[in-house]
């Protein structure tokens, strides 16, 4: 049986098509996967995220403890702040991208819905194993969180929600009161343009949620919902890695680029093998490719220089902003400069590449 | 979804039309939803032989590539060139505008041998 988020009901009487993803009833498109993107990038759109894992960490032990569980130094975390970070196995591959927020009597962790279960199982065996005294609580399931992105939205939610947005910085957050219920407001999203993620109790989303698209987004909404389809190429264009593609328990975090999100100095589970890579030099590096022609590179594709396999495509699709092919991959170091040429095999045929710099879209 | 009982088809969502010795192909609503926005078709070109059961093309959208089966063996006669250019057309109407090729065929009688709508809707279960 399928678990369905608390805006349900508003995805089915907006026209959904639901799909089945990581256990979760989801909306993947409502009225196109191009238009949706097109949609957030000119106006705006709201995403339910319900499905992603909230896990809340108390206690007088919870900084240490998260400081041992968490790539990125934590300890100069202010309240009110966000942070992106990576929960990694003792290789030091990763488990998990997560955003780590800071709130007065506790921390919050949102992790993707695939990897929930696992993760809490892994922070609670970190939690017996270092006997911090620390509380881990999953709310994944009796909150709901939606991602409004794009152009028109500070303004909007700004006043539906009478929160000042604008001046906020990115990787903030703030609480509110919305018909008598607390919410949480970040700013912060997964889609390269301006937005917030919100979330709020499961018996107030669908009410705010149509005080932020309406009762029926119509056609001139400036804010319609859209669906996990747009949210990848959305991502996508915008460099963004996702679990499962650019990231997994058989890639480090430097080779994916985000070593910005790793402080070598400090003391975390992960932290030997990844002095290792970054004091030799990850052997492959994740790249962007932008390619001739229309046809689209796929997970697995093979990236070659010449005759000489080099890499292989994590992610790719047909940009809608760009009007191109694109694609993210891991490939050689050595191969993986801006602006050398590649070719890349898409089933049995091969189409020529080139190694651009990440992101392909920038607002 | 409505399927046309003018044709027969494939359980893998391809349609096929007869008129005369010749077998218009294209696939249905229900493929072209399932795949969302086509972004390219690759067909074989004029003179290609085809066979029934095999592969003679692929189509990609943003979500998934798919290969094109053909029930019916022949010679390709002819291809819709606007998919080049607007391979939005088999999302926007895919019985119509849509269409892919044209199969000049081998022997009439293999239509016989594919489903009718009502089985195409019973098999795929829409």
């Amino acid at each position: 049986m399928l678990k369905r988020t608390p805006l349900y009901e508003f995805h089915v009487a907006c026209g959904a098509k639901m799909v089945d993803f990581a256990g979760w009833e989801m909306p993947i498109l409502y009225r196109g996967i191009v238009e949706e993107h097109q949609q957030t990038r000119a106006s705006g759109s709201l995403f339910d995220v319900s499905h992603m894992g909230r896990i809340y960490v108390g206690g007088p032990d919870a900084a240490a403890f998260l400081d041992k569980a968490l790539t990125r130094n934590i300890r100069q975390q202010r309240v009110g702040q966000s942070r992106y970070s990576l929960v990694c196995n003792s290789a030091g591959g990763v488990l998990d991208d997560v955003i780590v927020s800071k709130n007065a009597e506790q921390w919050l962790i949102v992790c993707n819905a695939s990897n929930r279960e696992r993760i809490v199982k892994h922070l609670n065996g970190i939690r017996e194993s270092g006997a911090f005294d620390a509380q881990i609580a999953d709310q994944t399931e009796s909150t709901a969180m939606v991602a409004v992105q794009g152009p028109a939205v500070v303004g909007l939610i700004s006043e539906a929600l009478d929160i000042d947005i604008q001046s906020m910085k990115r990787y903030s957050f703030e609480n509110g009161t919305y018909r008598m219920s607390r919410f949480t407001l970040f700013r912060s999203g997964y889609t390269g343009e301006d937005g917030v993620e919100i979330i709020v109790s499961a018996g107030t989303a669908r009410n705010m949620v149509q005080s932020l698209a309406g009762e029926m987004p119509g056609a001139d909404s400036p804010i319609k919902p859209a669906g996990l389809g747009a949210r990848d190429t959305l991502r996508l264009e915008a460099g963004m890695p996702l679990y499962g593609h650019e990231l997994g328990e058989g890639i480090d975090p430097i080779s994916a680029g985000l070593s910005w999100a790793v402080d070598l100095s400090k003391d975390f589970i992960g932290a030997e093998p990844l002095r290792v890579i970054a004091g030799r030099g990850p052997a492959k590096k994740r790249v962007g490719l932008e390619l001739q022609g229309p046809r689209i590179a796929r997970q697995g594709a093979a990236v070659k220089a010449g005759e000489v396999l080099v890499g292989a495509v994590s992610s790719g699709t047909f940009s809608p902003t760009l009007k191109r092919s694109i694609a993210m991959a891991f490939v050689d170091a050595a191969h993986a400069a801006d602006g050398a040429s590649v070719s890349v095999d898409l089933r049995g045929t091969t189409a020529d590449a080139k190694i651009v710099a990440l992101p392909f879209y920038k607002r | 979804m409505p399927v046309p009982q003018d044709r027969r088809y494939l359980k893998s969502h391809e349609w096929h039309q007869q008129i005369g010795d010749k077998v218009t192909i294209g696939i249905t609503q229900t493929a072209a939803d399932e795949l969302t926005d086509i972004t390219y078709v690759k067909l074989p070109a004029v003179g290609t032989k085809i066979s029934a059961g095999a592969a003679f093309g692929e189509i990609e959208s943003v979500k998934a590539t798919s290969d094109l089966y053909s029930g019916v063996s022949g010679t390709v006669a002819a291809v819709n060139a606007e998919l080049n250019a607007n391979p939005g057309l088999v999302n926007a109407d895919p019985f119509g505008k849509g269409w892919m090729i044209k199969v000049k065929v081998t022997d009439a009688g293999q239509m016989a041998k594919l489903l009718s709508a009502d089985d195409y809707l019973k098999k795929t279960g829409h």
